[in-house]
């Protein structure tokens, strides 16, 4: 809320150790450990928005793109350190092979994958729009002082805000694991790809990132395709610059 | 005093907007606060409801000591602020616009009897129940943001120019429900720049000129005070 996190990328990082220890110390799969990242994520979150966060929200532009962006740094130099610049995957998981749809193969792990990150969507559009906690989230997010004059305790939103973007992102890691190799610098190709995805889509607005989310992957598989795989990210990125070119806001935003 | 408020210095970043301010408000009154553009009238309202901390000075409500207390924590004791330029929460709709009214937890209890007894009040809020607010009009947003802050259950409630861009014949519909609620047990403080409509709805007055209180008495004294005009028409 308010701020752009710079670090998504070195969360992602994280959430997908979380998983690979769990595999490599407790031989938990991803399809199992997940929810173990999401706490770790979540609580990285919180404690992200109270140690950080909270002390540049009102200060100036720059403080506030540097906090993140300098967090996401010692992050990933702290991943380096502690576990070195080894790709590490997570071999044999339980989930492996690939499934039939309709003639068409999908393989068994991105197909669970798109499947948890589908519910975790609704879960949070439900959350966010049906519960009380969800509708003070949202008024915070739209007007801070006004919700505050309600009696919303802001501070805890924003803190919660942080939590549960940070869980989010631990179940990606998490489920991540299952196709993807583990590496300090893993986050930076995602979260880019999610910057894009969320403007593509609109800030705060989940549905629409939803649809934005299958739009790139369309665009990218379909770039693959036709034109040549090296290019398919290009093919996204002009596709993002002509969309905030025409509305900044992006394709359903409202701020 | 239901409203008692002394000595307030108000700095917004290095620049002191209250000088020493101050004002009260009995229960069962509807009290307004004049000042030209400005003036540091809303400084003030932001400051009684926790919004802002005052650097020096005193804030009793109820007899209770308020000053620095988080906004989230005053609205609890029994006052609720309506914000200038009603400041509703754009993408949500009007009901749930007006039942976070009721967020905390003195007033959730008895929720569903307030928004019956405010859609009474107000009828744009059954009839425009599930519109997103910021497709209202200004004259239903007020109506809507006035009736968000009913929603607490609040002993004192303060509205910073209510009538601001309204249409005359909305004005008179919007002072005739002010003058329901007050009679209705709800005190009154309100900001409003037309100082003859103001002190028309008022009792009281007060008048802020440069963050510092000038003058304040019955609305009828006002009404013919020299002082009033000097400070308004700078005669
Ligand atoms: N965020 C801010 N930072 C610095 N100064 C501010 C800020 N907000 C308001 N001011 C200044 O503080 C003074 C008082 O502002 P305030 O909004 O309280 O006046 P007001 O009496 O409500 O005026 P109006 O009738 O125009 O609403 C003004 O001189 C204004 O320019
Ligand atoms: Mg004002």
């Amino acid at each position: 809320m308010e701020i752009v996190n710079f670090a998504h990328g070195e969360f992602l990082m994280l959430a997908m150790y979380v998983a690979f220890f769990a595999w490599l110390l407790a031989r938990l799969d991803p399809v199992v450990s997940f929810p173990l990242a999401a706490l770790v994520l979540a609580g990285l979150g919180w404690a992200t928005y109270h140690g950080i966060i909270r002390w540049v929200l009102g200060g100036p532009m720059l403080a506030q793109i540097f906090a993140t962006f300098g967090l996401a740094v010692f992050l990933r130099s702290a991943a380096q350190f502690l576990w070195g610049v080894d790709f590490r995957v997570v071999s044999a998981p339980l989930l492996g092979g690939r499934a039939s749809l309709g003639g068409v193969f999908v393989g068994l792990p991105q197909l669970t994958a798109s499947v948890a990150a589908l519910g975790a969507f609704v879960a949070l559009h439900l959350f966010l729009a049906r519960s009380e906690t969800g509708l003070a989230l949202q008024a915070t997010a739209q007007d801070r002082q006004a919700a505050a004059l309600m009696g919303i305790d802001t501070e805890r939103m924003f803190a919660l805000g942080w939590a549960i973007g940070a869980g989010c992102v631990g179940v990606a890691g998490a489920l991540l694991t299952m196709f993807f190799y583990v590496f300090p610098d893993v986050g930076a190709a995602f979260a880019l790809l999610a910057y894009v995805t969320v403007a593509l889509g609109g800030f705060g607005n989940v549905p629409a990132t939803l649809l934005a989310g299958v739009i790139v992957g369309l665009v990218e598989a379909l770039a693959g395709l036709l034109i040549a795989p090296a290019l398919k990210y290009a093919v996204v990125f002009l596709l993002y610059l002509g969309v905030v070119l025409w509305r900044p806001q992006g394709l359903f935003g409202r701020f | 005093m239901m409203l008692e408020a002394r000595g307030l210095d108000v700095l917004l970043g290095d620049y002191q907007v209250l000088w020493g301010a101050r004002l009260s408000v009995a229960a069962g009154e509807i009290v307004a606060l004049l000042g030209p553009n400005g003036s540091g009238k809303s400084t003030l309202m932001n400051t009684i409801s926790g919004l802002l901390r005052p650097q020096a000075g005193q804030i009793l409500f109820q007899g209770r000591p308020i000053a620095g207390l988080p906004a989230h924590r005053i609205v609890g004791e029994g006052l609720s602020h309506v914000l200038e330029r009603r400041r509703l929460f754009p993408f949500l709709s009007v009901r749930q616009n007006v039942l976070l009214g009721a967020y905390s937890p003195a007033a959730r209890a008895t929720r569903d009897d307030q928004l019956d007894w405010v859609s009474d009040l107000f009828p744009v809020i059954r009839q425009r129940a599930d519109q997103l607010a910021h497709t209202l009009s200004g004259g239903e947003q007020q109506m809507v943001a006035i009736a968000r802050g009913l929603m607490a259950r609040p002993r004192l409630l303060m509205v910073d120019e209510p009538f601001l861009g309204l249409a005359p014949r909305v004005v008179d519909q919007l002072t005739e429900v002010i003058r329901a609620i007050n009679r209705g047990g709800v005190t009154v403080l309100l900001i409003e720049q037309n100082v003859e409509r103001a002190l028309a709805l008022a009792h009281r007055g007060y008048v802020l000129e440069s963050g510092r209180t000038v003058l304040e008495g019955r609305s009828e004294d006002l009404l013919r005070s020299a002082e009033v005009r000097r400070v308004f028409l700078g005669g």
